[in-house]
């Protein structure tokens, strides 16, 4: 089984991607998708050294719904911040966050969904891993942001990738 | 389509070329160089809401692909304008 | 293609169509107001999150409508841009503190020891 896909999320969205972009459902895009679904993760294994081992699907669905919602409140507050930056410029600042996240793949989660949300740009990771310099659009008080970003977004990686 | 949905079309287009020229403004200001880069990425996004609203207004899927090639093209652009400047062989 | 849309979809179709190019005019403006260049990386996702969000949902809307059946490919522009749009701001941000730092102004010390990082 592994040995015919060994990416199987990956065999999965390539089928789908296929029958969205030719909108339709017949048999001879059926068979075409599975062909590109089949072969193309295992032309691309040797591409990728270390696997991801994705767990618990129900945090991911969680994680992805607050994601969803954090980019809605985030692009108001960012918008109305640049509504009324000429009255009230927004406190930006970078902010150092000690990581206990290690694995690769959840590191790259974490950089996709700080840089999907408006409010915070992330900026540069240290070699070792262990701290990450994020920008942050309107920053109140420090402490409690890092608080805040690693029990909303760093443990549930951890939960999903280690 | 009706009215409504024709007259709101026409708006969101004008409200994207407003947007456009705002970026055009940055690029051409913009005081360093990773400012101009910035705006470029941004006026590709631009056009590519565009490709979708235009697909909306002349109902046609033709559209759509045109935007999906602007996306693709121009994170191609940005990255590689991006990897440039990091490369630090041009330093103001 | 003469098939007339109910009014209830027209209406929010338009309106997701306003609303998505609003945010991302929103997006344009705070390009130009604000000052430094780190703020002014922050609003360039508006239109890359919300206002694609928005301009996609209406495309899906006005197409469903108009064929009687979910079209749903639109939607695979804000998930090319969700993956697509952080490797270049990260990318820039990079870059941006490494020019910065090569030419002395006030922005962080490397985090780790050298030069490097991601």
């Amino acid at each position: 089984m592994s040995r015919v896909f060994p990416a199987p999320l990956l065999s999965l969205a390539l089928f789908v991607l296929w029958l969205l972009l030719n909108l339709s459902v017949s048999a001879g895009n059926i068979l075409l998708a599975a062909i590109l679904a089949i072969f193309a993760p295992l032309l691309m294994a040797p591409l990728r050294p270390q696997h991801a081992h994705v767990r618990r699907p129900w945090v991911v669905i969680k994680l992805v719904c607050r994601v969803g919602l954090d980019v809605l409140r985030s692009n108001l507050q960012v918008a109305i911040g640049v509504l009324r930056c000429g009255i009230r410029p927004p406190h930006s600042a970078f902010v150092h966050i000690p990581l206990d996240l290690r694995d690769a793949h959840g590191l790259a989660a974490l950089s996709m969904i700080t840089t999907v949300v408006p409010g915070t740009v992330w900026s540069e990771l240290a070699l070792d891993r262990s701290t990450l310099l994020l920008h942050v659009f309107d920053l109140d008080d420090q402490d409690a942001f890092i608080e805040h970003f690693k029990r909303v977004y760093e443990r549930p990686l951890m939960e999903i990738f280690e | 389509m009706t009215g409504l949905l024709a007259n709101a079309v026409l708006a969101s287009l004008f409200i994207l070329i407003i947007a456009m020229a705002l970026a055009l403004v940055r690029l051409f200001r913009g005081p360093s160089a990773q400012d101009r880069v910035l705006a470029l990425d941004y006026l590709y996004i631009l056009g590519m809401l565009m490709m979708l609203v235009l697909g909306i207004r002349y109902a046609s899927d033709t559209y759509f692909e045109g935007a999906l090639l602007i996306a693709l093209f121009g994170f191609v652009g940005s990255f590689a304008l991006a990897k440039f400047l990091l490369r630090g062989e041009v330093i103001e | 293609m003469t098939q007339t849309l109910p009014f209830w979809l027209e209406l929010t179709t338009a309106g997701l169509l306003l609303a998505g190019s609003l945010f991302a005019m929103l997006g344009a403006l705070g390009l130009v107001r604000l000052k430094d260049y780190f703020q002014r990386m922050h609003p360039p996702a508006l239109a890359s999150t919300l206002g694609a969000w928005c301009v996609a949902l209406a495309s899906i809307l006005y197409f469903s409508g108009l064929k009687q059946s979910p079209v749903l490919h639109a939607w695979l522009i804000p998930i090319l841009l969700s993956i697509t749009v952080p490797v270049t701001t990260l990318l820039l941000a990079r870059a941006a503190l490494f020019r910065k730092r090569a030419a002395g102004e006030d922005v962080p010390e490397e985090v780790s020891g050298r030069d490097g990082g991601n």
